[in-house]
């Protein structure tokens, strides 16, 4: 397929999807999951087509609309857009799988919308990736709240209603109050909001006015959950566990780092921050939330909040890395959203099979669950290991290129942050795996086995990817060199 | 004379002589469909009139052959053709839809009269705004204004007859002020028609019965306009009157005297007095602002749906307003704009009120239990057209609200307060948008209500999701408005011709 087409077709491709979907469920169950699954699996092939004209470094763009004179509607593939296509789009084939075997376990009902919004939200995470200037960034980060919501309110009770407020009232607010003013502003000051290498605004602002741009953009995307704006991700948490695996440990939370990885590095460009004092807080403010996240991930007792709060941690890495603003370490945020998005979906899988198998919610009801659940709790290990980052996991990868990238920068903070968010990982996480494999049941307790296959299935998927990409992430790495690479553009 | 030539005059002649036509129609059915072919054929005439401006030409008519300043003249250019497209537009929309509501609300025998009063209103607005002479203006005011007050009390709810005594009362002063300011700048100048007005108030030298005049004018019309604080008959008069009638007035009636308030102000009165824009920024900004905030504050804790939307038109005039008010060409550009958008937006949304009204009779949030069970498709589009109230990207509210902020940072001094402003009423927007969608969507069904399936009559629910998909296309693709809206900008603050 010739780029520029797959680039409309991968947007396109899942709101069809989502029409399809709301047909076939009409129809027949067996008939909508199997239109999810061959939409995930065709937008894989649409999407991951673009790798190899990628890889030659070809930079495939399009413009759809001039909705004003300045103001686009345009795509352009570049790596760090590429690499997040990729992960969504494939995670998505692998996560549907899940959602079959959940939802049916669970009987849960509108199972419909569900699916339908899910197609939404990754036509919308395709958007985002592709995006070739803030405005149309803008756009589908607004429509990827949007069409999420319902996901999170699937429950229709009031106390999830209540947290869906939450969810919405933090996305919106920060998007609309602190985002779009960044925007506008970008586009006064420099007359244009297009990803360029090395950045737009060099020479356009100065002194403590980029501070408090690059404060606007960071608080204002709060997708990226950089402390005050995480409360959305522990609320969000009501939604369904595939909810919370894919869109809440990949597609939307990704699409907030990855949105700031990209506006440091096509906006404000590496070099120009760097020169410039007032952008420094960013990193602090990172490393604050890595530790105080992990502090009060430590305290939680529910599964699924402590996972919250560790995703929490671990997207501060991505941002603390890309605020290091030195090469490495653009390579660790890069690679860091890629670890991060195997090992996590694999313990949010985990946490819902336990769900679906037993309906325990809680860590203390954990105790011996490793005998009855053996392969979901050997994923779950894999999954808390590269959390804490220990070869041979992803998260280790991730880790030696963030820590290199702050030696590299000569920055203590970052390296003591790292080391001490180390420690508290596997403080949060060593007492569960120890009470799952090696403590007693308690007696009495109702009987279950594994959860459904098609659950099974995909968190073994998910947890063999986190072992693998320790091994195979040269392509990765290559690919997203060239971010920092100067390319002719 | 070309058949194109015409066109100003039919534009207002075709409804207006529709109408006693349509009182002889009195078989059921056939009254509407009277009044919708002359609804569409308004709405082509308007059409043909944005092309024949967007291809740089302004049409300017004399009736009767007599040339202007002495005859009567009819001008349309960009901003009143913009200003016709949503007039009639939303009249024509509306009609197109009324029917099965109309049916439900009103007696057959006095329906015939009913559309006739409609027709004369889209006539008065339409006639407003292709006037080029202040004392037309005023005779097309008062025809729009008697036949709305018709139309708001002519629905089965009583509660309409003393919302439209309060509106009917402000309405009448507003135009009495609006006539005493026209009479002074009458026996300064010796003329009515406003291109002359304009030439001669340069050579008028005692200035205070000028001013005097402008004050009047500007009052009169912001009555007429409910800007805040005169918005006070809006909120009553929206709620009670026959759901279709709210449509078609909530898109249209207050914008028309915007119109009149922006093309005066900016022709006659900034043009040729000195400080004249600094006066009228000190009166309209502070007013704006105040009424952006206010009316948005107090739509929040609405419960009634109609006056939740209703309050937060008030809300959105004062954006309106607010562009008008930097006298720049970006605000002007901004205003006409969100007249578009929110003509659109607030149409699409009261469109779907009259849909839900065919199964929930009270319309209180608190009743509104269960709604998107039984009618997803009208609550969809209402949250479409909500999102596009609130300026979510990807609307056409959000193009306004973008054209807006620019607007006010290039304004100077107060322009990132201003921002704010905007933005925070956005997020006010996005509270009382949401508290309906929680209504709808989440909310208990009332325990004897049925919950089948029952969606609005089809004809009610094309309309209704036609509009709700043209408030996404403008989104995108917003480069009609767009182009009539920097003309206007361009003609009443660039001095262009």
């Amino acid at each position: 397929m010739i780029p520029e087409t797959a680039i409309l077709t991968a947007i396109c491709l899942p709101l069809a999807g989502a029409l399809a979907i709301a047909v076939a469920g009409r129809i027949s169950p067996n008939l909508r999951e199997a239109t999810t699954l061959l939409t995930a699996a065709a937008l894989i092939w649409v999407v991951w087509g673009l790798l190899p004209t990628l890889m030659a470094g070809g930079r495939p763009a399009v413009e759809v609309s001039e909705v004003m004179p300045g103001l686009t509607i345009a795509f352009r593939v570049e790596p760090l857009g590429m690499l997040f296509a990729a992960l969504a789009s494939g995670l998505w084939l692998i996560n549907s799988v899940y959602s079959i075997g959940y939802m049916r376990g669970n009987k849960e009902k509108n199972q419909t919308r569900f699916y339908v919004c899910f197609a939404l939200a990754l036509a919308a995470t395709m958007g985002v990736a592709f995006a070739g200037n803030l405005f149309t960034l803008f756009l589908f980060y607004e429509v990827l709240t949007l069409s999420t919501y319902p996901l999170v309110s699937h429950k229709g009770d009031e106390a999830t209603v209540r947290s869906a407020r939450v969810y919405l009232g933090v996305l919106l607010c920060t998007s609309i109050g602190l985002f779009l003013p960044a925007i506008i502003w970008t586009y006064m000051a420099a007359g244009t909001g297009d990803f360029v290498h090395g950045g737009i605004l060099a020479g356009k602002l100065e002194g403590p006015a980029i501070g408090l741009l690059l404060g606007l953009f960071v608080f204002g995307i709060g997708k990226a959950a950089v402390m005050p704006v995480h409360r959305w991700l522990p609320a969000a948490m009501v939604a369904p566990t595939p909810v919370s695996a894919l869109l809440h440990a990949v597609a939307v939370v990704k699409a907030g780092v990855f949105a700031i990885t990209k506006i440091i590095v096509y906006v404000f460009g590496i070099d120009f921050l760097f020169a410039t004092p007032s952008s420094g807080w960013l990193l602090y403010m990172a490393a604050f939330t890595i530790i105080t996240a992990s502090l009060v991930a430590l305290r939680q007792t529910n599964i699924k909040r402590l996972l919250a709060y560790s995703t929490i941690a671990q997207l501060s890495y991505v941002v603390m890395a890309a605020a290091t603003l030195k090469p490495l370490a653009e390579v660790g945020a890069a690679i860091h959203m890629v670890a991060h998005a195997f090992g996590k979906i694999t313990l949010f899988f985990a946490a819902g099979a336990i769900y679906v198998a037993s309906k325990k919610t809680e860590i203390h009801q954990l105790r011996g669950i490793g005998r009855r659940m053996p392969w979901t709790m050997t994923a779950f290990t894999i999954g808390a290991l590269s959390m804490i980052g220990v070869p041979p996991t992803a998260g280790f990868v991730s880790k030696w290129y963030i820590l290199a990238g702050a030696f590299e920068a000569e920055n203590l903070v970052a390296v003591f942050t790292i080391i001490a968010s180390t420690v508290l990982n596997a403080a949060y996480f060593l007492p569960i795996l120890y009470m799952a494999w090696f403590e007693r049941e308690e007696a009495g307790a109702k009987a279950h086995g594994e959860a459904p296959f098609a659950a099974v299935l995909a968190l073994c998927i998910t947890a063999l990817l986190t072992l693998a990409f320790f091994l195979f992430n040269g392509p990765v790495i290559e690919l997203e060199s060239q971010v920092v690479r100067a390319l002719p553009l | 004379m070309t058949f194109m030539e015409h066109l100003p005059a039919l534009q207002v002649v075709v409804p207006m002589l529709s109408a006693p036509l349509i009182v002889l129609l009195q078989p059921r059915g056939l009254a509407w469909a009277g009044a919708t072919a002359a609804g569409l054929a308004s709405f082509a005439i308007a059409i043909a009139l944005a092309m024949a401006v967007l291809d740089g030409q302004t049409q300017v008519y004399a009736m009767g052959g007599w040339a202007a300043p002495y005859g009567i003249a009819l001008e349309v250019d960009a901003f009143s053709a913009l200003v016709l497209l949503l007039v009639t537009g939303a009249g024509a929309a509306a009609l197109l839809a009324a029917r099965v509501s109309v049916d439900r609300q009103i007696e057959p025998e006095r329906q015939p009269l009913f559309y006739a009063a409609w027709l004369l209103g889209l006539a008065g607005l339409a006639g407003i705004v292709v006037s080029a002479d202040a004392f037309n203006i005023f005779v097309f005011m008062e025809i729009s204004s008697l036949a709305s007050y018709i139309l708001i009390a002519g629905g089965p709810d009583r509660r309409a007859l003393p919302a439209v005594f309060k509106y009917l009362i402000m309405g009448t002063i507003g135009a009495t002020f609006y006539l005493i300011g026209v009479g002074l700048i009458y026996m300064m100048t010796g003329t009515l028609n406003l291109a002359d007005m304009q030439a001669r108030i340069g050579d008028v030298v005692a200035l205070n019965p000028i001013l005097v005049a402008a004050g009047f004018i500007t009052i009169g019309l912001a009555l007429k306009a409910a800007v805040f604080p005169l918005h006070v008959w809006l909120p009553n008069a929206y709620t009670h009157a026959p759901h279709m009638v709210t449509v078609f007035l909530a898109a249209c009636a207050t914008k028309v005297a915007l119109y009149v308030l922006i093309r005066f102000d900016s022709m006659v009165f900034q043009d040729r007095l000195s400080d004249h824009e600094f006066q009228f920024t000190l009166f309209a900004l502070p007013l704006a602002v105040l009424g952006i905030l206010v009316a948005s504050s107090v739509a929040m804790f609405e419960g009634h749906l109609k006056r939740l939307l209703a309050t937060s038109s008030v809300a959105q005039i004062g954006y309106i307003l607010l562009g008008a008010s930097f006298v720049s060409e970006a605000g002007i550009t901004a205003s006409a704009m969100h007249m578009f958008n929110h003509a659109l937006a607030k149409g699409g949304l009261f469109l779907a009120v009259a849909c839900l009204a065919f199964h929930f009779r009270d319309l209180r949030l608190s009743e509104l239990g269960g709604a998107a069970r039984r009618m997803p498709l009208t609550c969809a589009a209402l949250v479409v057209c909500g999102l596009s109230l609130i300026g979510v990207p990807g609307t056409a509210g959000f193009i306004s609200k973008w054209l807006l902020i620019t607007a006010a940072l290039e304004s100077g001094l107060w322009g990132w307060s201003l921002v704010a402003v905007i933005l925070v009423s956005s997020l006010m927007a996005v509270v009382y948008i949401w508290r309906i969608v929680e209504a709808l969507y989440f909310q208990q069904a009332s325990a004897e209500g049925d919950t089948s399936f029952a969606e609005a009559p089809l004809q009610l629910l094309l309309v209704t999701w036609a509009v709700a998909l043209l408030n996404i296309f403008f989104g995108l693709f917003p480069h009609l408005p767009l182009a009539l809206a920097n003309g206007s900008a361009a003609l009443l603050v660039g001095g262009a011709p």
